[in-house]
Parts: C-alpha cells; structure tokens; sequence
C-alpha cells in the first residue's frame, strides 16, 4: 500500500500540467482516486463532509446489479441447456452463461470507458462514476445473442448523444442504458426482438429440441397464448427467456433492497412505478376485450423487464423527476404507460423501455410544476402579508 | 408550554469531544482581534493607527459606506498591528491588553424604556454594539434606518459539538432582560425567543419578559434561527427581521445597564482534538492561543475551527475568535490518503445516508476529519439535499439558480430565507461535495447588489 502511494507519488507529476503525460491526466486521476480516497481537505464552507461520494454511491448501485448479473449469466446457460435438450450441472450451466455474457460487459464497458475518458480529458475534468453503472446496465438489458459490434455502436451512441453532447453525467435528458437499447431496437430490430435472439445459439440454428420455443412471455402474451406462459414462480426466480439480467423478479428484489436500505436508490420512484403498473393492470383487467388484458394485474409486475427497469432505471436521478413529489408523478407514469404500451401497442412488446425513455423527457416538466407550487406558495404569503 | 413545533428534516452529526458542563474564567489574553471578514460585504475603514491608545468601546474601524456603524475594542490596551493579506484588505486589527483590569469607555447607564427608539440606537451605534444586530434576508449587519417586523432570538444551538447555551447564560439574566428590553425598542412587531423543547430552559429565557417563547424540537438545524423565522414569521420580498444570538443579547443588555461595552462571554472549546473540553468565559475577541493554550493534541495535524465545523471560519493559532462565535472546535486535518477508502465498510465513517456499516451502531460518536471524501463532481444524486432542509424551499434548485445566475429565480425560490448556515448541511451530504454556502454566498451577494 505505502510503496503502492510512493509509486504513485513519483509517478504524479508526470501527468500534471507540464508534464510528459498531461494529455492522460484524466486517466491518471480516475486510477488514482480508485485505488485512493484523494487527500484533498476542506478549503470553505462545511469543515468536515460525508464519507458517501459518488464512487461509493455507484458502486452500491453496482453490488446491488450483482444478483441480476449472477443470476442471468446462469439462466442464459439454463435456457440454452433447454433449447438443446441437454442436462447441466450447475457449475456448466454458469460457466456457458459467463462466458457469452462476459464479453458483453467487456465490450460495454471497454467501449463507453474509452469514451467518457477522452471526454473528461477534453474537457479537463475527472472522469465521472456515472458509467459504471450504465456500463453494467447496457449488457443486463440486451438479448444474450446480440453481435459484440452492434452492442460497440449502441454504447458509442448512447454516451456520446446521448451523455457528452448534453455536458456529461448529471446533465444527461435520458437514461444513458436505455438509449442503448432503444437505439439497436429501431436499428436493427431483427436483432432485439422475435423468438430466437433471447437465448444464446438459437440465431446461429443450433438445434432445438421439439417443441422449443424462445419466445419471452410478452410475446406469448401479445399473441394470446396466455395459457403457453410459463408458471408464476417461473417468472418471479426468472427461468424465462428474456435480456439477461432482466428475468428473475426476486434477484431484481434483493438489489432493491440494497438500494433502498442503503439510502442509494429512491424508494419512492420503485414503489409508484409498481403502483402505477398495478393502476394500469387493473383497469385493463376491469375493462378486458382480450385475454392479454385479462392476465392478472400483478403478473404484469413479473413479466418482461418492469422490475428490472423499475428498480435500476426509472431509478437513475440524472433522468428521473428531481423532486421528491415529483419522484411519485413520475414513477407512477412510468408504471402506467408501460402497461399501456405493452398491452395496447402489439408491435412494442416490452412497453418499460419506451414508458421511462418518454418520462424522461417529460420529468423536467413534472419538475417544473412541483417547483411553481413551491413558488406560487411564496408569493401568495407575501400577498397576505401585503393585503393584512 | 405552547406545543412544539417538529422539525422533522435534518441531521445530527455526532461528533466526539463536546465540553463538559465546567466553566473556567480565562486570563486575559495578550491580545484581542477585532476581524472585517467576520462581517460579509463590510469594507472597513480604520479609525485607529498602530500605536494608538484604546478602552474597551473604542472604536477601531467603521463600514465604508454605513459610518455610524463602528466596530470597538473589546478591551483596553494598545493597537499594535493591522494585519492585511492580498491587496491590502485589513484582516485583523489587533490589540495588545493592559495588564490589570480592563478600562472602558462610558456610554451611560439608562435604561431602554426611558429612552426613543432613535436614542436606543445612537447609543447602540456609538458604542459598537450595533452589529451583533443582523438581518434576514442576507446575514448581514442590520441597517440602522430599517424597522423590522420582528426581531428573532435563537436560544439553542444543534450544530456538531455546539455549546449549551442555557449554561452559557447562567447568571446572566438580568443583562439578557434588559437586552430584550432594548430589542424591543426597536421593531414594532415582537421580539422572538427560539427554545429548545427538549431540555427545560435556562432561567433567562423562560423568565424573559415582553417576548413571545416558541419551542421546538427536532434534529439540526432545528436550533438555527433561520428555520425559526420559516416557521413562525417568514421573510417575503421587501420583508426583513433582525436577529441576535443570545450571549450578544447579554452584550447589548450590559451597555445599558452599565453603561460599558463588556464583550466577555462564555464560549465552548471542543473537538476530537481538544484534551479536556470544556467551557470558558473570556472576552470576545481572545487570541485562539490564549484559549486552546496546551488544551490540544499535538500528535496530529489540526484544524481550529472559531465556530461550529459545519459554518465555522479556519483560524490557526495566531488567529482570533470570531465576532459572533460562541465556541472553538478543534478537528484533526485529513490530508492522507485512504487505499480503496471509497468500498471500505466504514465503521468509523459518519453518513446521512446508509451506506456504510457504522449506521448499524446506534448512539456512535464520531472524529470526523477535513477530508472532502471524494472529488468534486456534477450533481447526480438527488433529494439528499431536502433530506436536511427543513424549510418549504427547494435548495438544489435554488444553487442552480445561482450558478445560472438567474437573479428572478433565486428570489422566486426563497434566497431570502436562507443564510449559508441553514444550508451547511447541504453541504456536508452532498455527494459530488459542491461548494454550497460559498455559492449561496455568492447568490446573496447578487441580490444585495440588484436591489441597492
């Protein structure tokens, strides 16, 4: 540790203004402050601070993906054991799991790093925590089967239009991860929706077993195959088809939990995106024309990627309502509008992407009134006290 | 006992080293410093040299722009040094004592009631007790010709270590009487006593005559005088209310019923890094020397802090005690690094939030050191900032505000409620660790200039 500081004390001036290596002194930073909590003291203001920072804070967020990530690199050996008619132990059916999603999370996190990097570089900041996160929410969102180059052009799209040309993290109008998504969903939507591309191998026509099928349970359900969905307690562990970190709800519900004991995540946005996916649910159920609409409100909860885009994306403070009356508006819509597009739009099946993507843009506004009421309030005590 | 009023948003931060409940009567000190930068926005021009004779109420400078408002001498002796940093701005005006007892000017013994309001205030101002008067909006020294609508005492402080007032003013009560009896000379509305719903109150605040009592009860910043005025008369636009802490309240009380201006009072000096905490009475203005003395650690490096850690300003050894500060903290500096300090489980880490193990040990006082944890960044995280505001305002909004230098939306988010104290623990949660009092300072400043 202490010839680990030394070094690096050497090293230092190096990359400072002047030095040979000024043009890395980002990245120098970004290394040093990992391996280091900075020295830095108080010069004004408060004397002493909180220990939280933003590392801490998006490494939490990080732990807390971990059973999600655990748990979908197993599904995805799981599934595909099924799609071949094999038996596994569970160590195999992990092991085949880890290594297709590995490189995603390689390529995401390789692909997006080397930008932000060159970013804060450019722009003479430190290198912000904000993508680490979304550099594990990217692989968890995507269909196991998706090419490594398309997954390197969504993440150059989404930090790059979708983050720096707005100033970086904390300025960003959309959730980064999402942009993702919804940017290889409109590009290249042979590859990110149908039967096959949600288990590993069955887009290369790797045989399958009769009476395979890979398709989600959004897509049974949009076909009417209701009585083809997989059981409840299938779809809470997440022993379905689907993005790998999306399917099991009680994965999804340990990271919450972690997020919500630890202060990190807002218990308030998961609690009403549930809410208002429940609202939905049971209006449809009150007024059901088909058998989707006639699947039981709560099921909707663990169907498809509404836990996961609950608790890990509506949930991201940059893109969400800043508010905390606004965090209830804004979950709440959230939950509502996912259902409506997943059970009224056929041609949408996962409705969670599109619902958060379109309140991220509306949060500013649901800001913008909580915060007149505040103002309004003001001026209407100066108006009694004037009118007195 | 009116019903308390709840402050529900908020934080204590358990710090280790509060004093304990002994007073020591302090020798005079060397000497005193009377400091502008205690006074924001105030461009001093001296009325002293070095060299010259002075008594406790001699003026040494005044406000360039307000002279009738002076700043006197809290003790008898010679001026012996003006001490400047960049370009030329005074510092510190320094006084060497006398030896033997203090000597001090006569104002004039009178009572308040006897006199006009514009009486009460001449005498204020000449004997330089006037700017122990601030005002909300802003925090700055109350302008003499104003008439506030309400004059608001705060008779308990939550900050980190902060002293027990109600000790701090035994014995006192006659002069905290007649001190209120002078405040209410001067606005037409009421003078206001902030209390402490969860401790009986000292004598001199229970017993206080002409005022209105209001009790509370709640975590920091539950004490600060600004959330009281939120809560019991707001400031709007136009509006302004004066506020004095209680030991100056004791101050002003002594100049009329003895005529002298007596700053002695009674302050804590605490922290980790204090060997024995604990309080003292001495005259406002002591060298910081004179008090810590051989009371602190010298194993490690430290910080004094003249105020609270949360608001207080850095003095070092050589340095003074504020105008308005009633204690001393003294806190180990952090400048070391800490290998993987961001995922360690922090036992002996202080947080609002829970992200760290020590939450799970109830009633832990912490050393907390001057590390800022973490580099500056952009504001990601929210709703942290509202967790510890206890007022109907929105302040990550109000910072952006500023910082957009958007001068209708500071005023239409409430700047004028607020001084840096009220959002010090804004500052001390946030994550990307902004600089929110320098920049809520640097908001009041916009609009002292926009409105003069």
């Amino acid at each position: 540790m202490k010839a680990l500081r030394n070094y690096l004390d050497k090293i230092k001036p190096h990359f400072q203004k002047g030095g040979r290596f000024e043009v890395f002194h980002s990245t120098f930073d970004a290394f040093e402050t990992f391996l280091f909590v900075p020295n830095t003291v108080t010069t004004k203001g408060s004397h002493i601070r909180d220990s939280l920072d933003l590392k801490r804070t998006m490494s939490i967020v990080i732990i807390a993906l971990m059973p999600a990530m655990l748990f979908g690199m197993w599904n995805v050996g799981y599934q595909h054991a099924l799609s071949i008619g094999a038996s596994w132990s569970f160590l195999e059916t992990f092991w085949y799991g880890f290594l297709k999603v590995l490189p995603l999370i390689v390529v995401s996190y390789g692909v997006g790093l080397s930008i932000e990097f060159a970013f804060a570089q450019s722009r003479g900041h430190e290198v912000n925590e904000g993508f680490l996160v979304s550099g594990l929410l990217i692989p968890l969102i995507m269909p196991v089967d998706v090419p490594l180059w398309m997954l390197a052009i969504a993440v150059a799209f989404a930090v790059i239009i979708g983050k720096e040309v707005f100033g970086g993290t904390g300025y960003n109008v959309f959730n980064p991860a999402l942009l993702a998504r919804a940017f290889l969903f409109f590009a290249y939507p042979s590859h990110m929706s149908g039967d096959k591309v949600w288990i590993a191998g069955l887009t290369q026509g790797q045989g399958v077993v009769d009476g395979f099928s890979g398709a989600t349970p959004l897509a049974k359900a949009a076909a009417y195959q209701i009585d083809q969905m997989p059981s409840v307690y299938d779809m809470f562990m997440g022993f379905i088809p689907g993005s790998v970190g999306e399917t099991s709800t009680l994965a999804i519900l340990i990271g919450a939990a972690i997020l919500i004991i630890t202060g990190i995540g807002s218990w308030k946005i998961m609690v009403s995106v549930f809410g208002g996916g429940l609202a939905a649910g049971l209006l449809f159920n009150a007024f059901a024309v088909n058998p989707y609409m006639e699947i039981p409100a709560w099921q909707h909860l663990i169907m498809g990627g509404f836990a996961f885009g609950a608790v890990f994306m509506a949930t991201d403070p940059v893109s969400a309502s800043q508010t905390e009356k606004g965090k209830w508006m804004y979950g709440f819509l959230v939950g509502f509008l996912a259902l409506l597009v997943r059970v009224l739009n056929p041609a949408y099946p996962e409705g969670m992407m599109l619902a958060i993507l379109l309140m991220n843009a509306f949060a500013p506004l649901i800001d913008y009134y909580v915060v007149e009421a505040n103002i309004r309030r003001r001026m209407k005590r100066a108006k009694k006290v004037a009118n007195v | 006992m009116s019903k308390p009023i709840k402050i529900k948003r908020g934080l204590n931060i358990p710090l280790k080293g509060s004093a304990e409940k002994v007073l020591v009567r302090l020798d005079k000190a060397e000497t005193y410093g009377v400091k502008p930068t205690d006074f924001p926005g105030l461009v001093p021009k001296l009325n002293v040299a070095v060299g010259d004779k002075v008594r406790a109420g001699s003026p040494l400078f005044h406000d360039k722009y307000r002279p009738n408002i002076v700043f006197s001498s809290p003790v008898s002796g010679e001026v012996v040094d003006v001490r400047r940093g960049e370009r030329r701005v005074i510092l510190e005006v320094v006084v060497k004592a006398d030896s033997g007892e203090v000597a001090y000017e006569d104002f004039g013994s009178s009572s308040p009631q006897m006199l006009t309001r514009d009486e009460v205030v001449a005498k204020l101002l000449k004997a330089g007790a006037w700017p122990y008067i601030k005002q909300r909006p802003f925090g700055i020294i109350a302008n003499p010709a104003d008439s506030p609508k309400s004059i608001f005492i705060s008779c308990f402080d939550t900050s980190p270590l902060a002293p027990d007032l109600d000790f701090a003013v035994q014995g006192e009560e006659e002069s905290f009487q007649a001190g209120v009896d002078v405040l209410r000379k001067l606005t037409p509305g009421k003078v206001h006593l902030g209390l402490s719903a969860d401790f009986p109150p000292a004598k001199a605040f229970a017993n206080a005559k002409g005022v209105e009592q209001h009790y509370f009860t709640g975590p920091h910043p539950a004490g600060n005088v600004g959330v009281h005025i939120h809560h019991i008369d707001p400031i709007n636009k136009g509006e302004v209310v004066w506020v004095v802490n209680p030991l100056d309240v004791i101050i002003i009380g002594r100049l009329f019923l003895k005529g002298i201006y007596d700053a002695t009072r009674v302050i804590a000096l605490a922290g980790s890094e204090v060997l024995k905490p604990r309080y003292y009475k001495l005259i406002s203005g002591a060298s910081i020397e004179s008090i810590i003395k051989d009371n602190v650690n010298t194993q490690n490096q430290v910080r004094i802090i003249s105020g609270n850690a949360l608001t207080g300003t850095r003095v070092d050894k050589l340095g003074y005690l504020g105008y308005y500060d009633n204690m001393v903290t003294v806190i180990p500096e952090g400048n070391k690094y800490e290998f993987f300090g961001w995922i360690a489980p922090g036992v002996n880490k202080h947080s609002a939030s829970s992200a760290f193990l020590s939450k799970l040990i109830p009633g832990k006082r912490f050393t907390l050191d001057t590390n800022m944890h973490g580099g500056h960044r952009a504001m990601v995280v929210t709703g942290q900032y509202e967790k510890v505001m206890p007022m109907d305002l929105y302040p990550m909004q109000l910072i952006k505000a500023i910082l957009a230098n958007d001068i209708d939306r500071m005023e239409q988010l409430g700047i004028y409620e607020v001084v840096e104290e009220d959002m010090a623990l804004c500052e001390y949660v946030c994550p990307s660790k902004t600089e929110v009092q320098a920049i809520l300072r640097k908001g009041i400043e916009i609009m002292i200039k926009e409105l003069s």
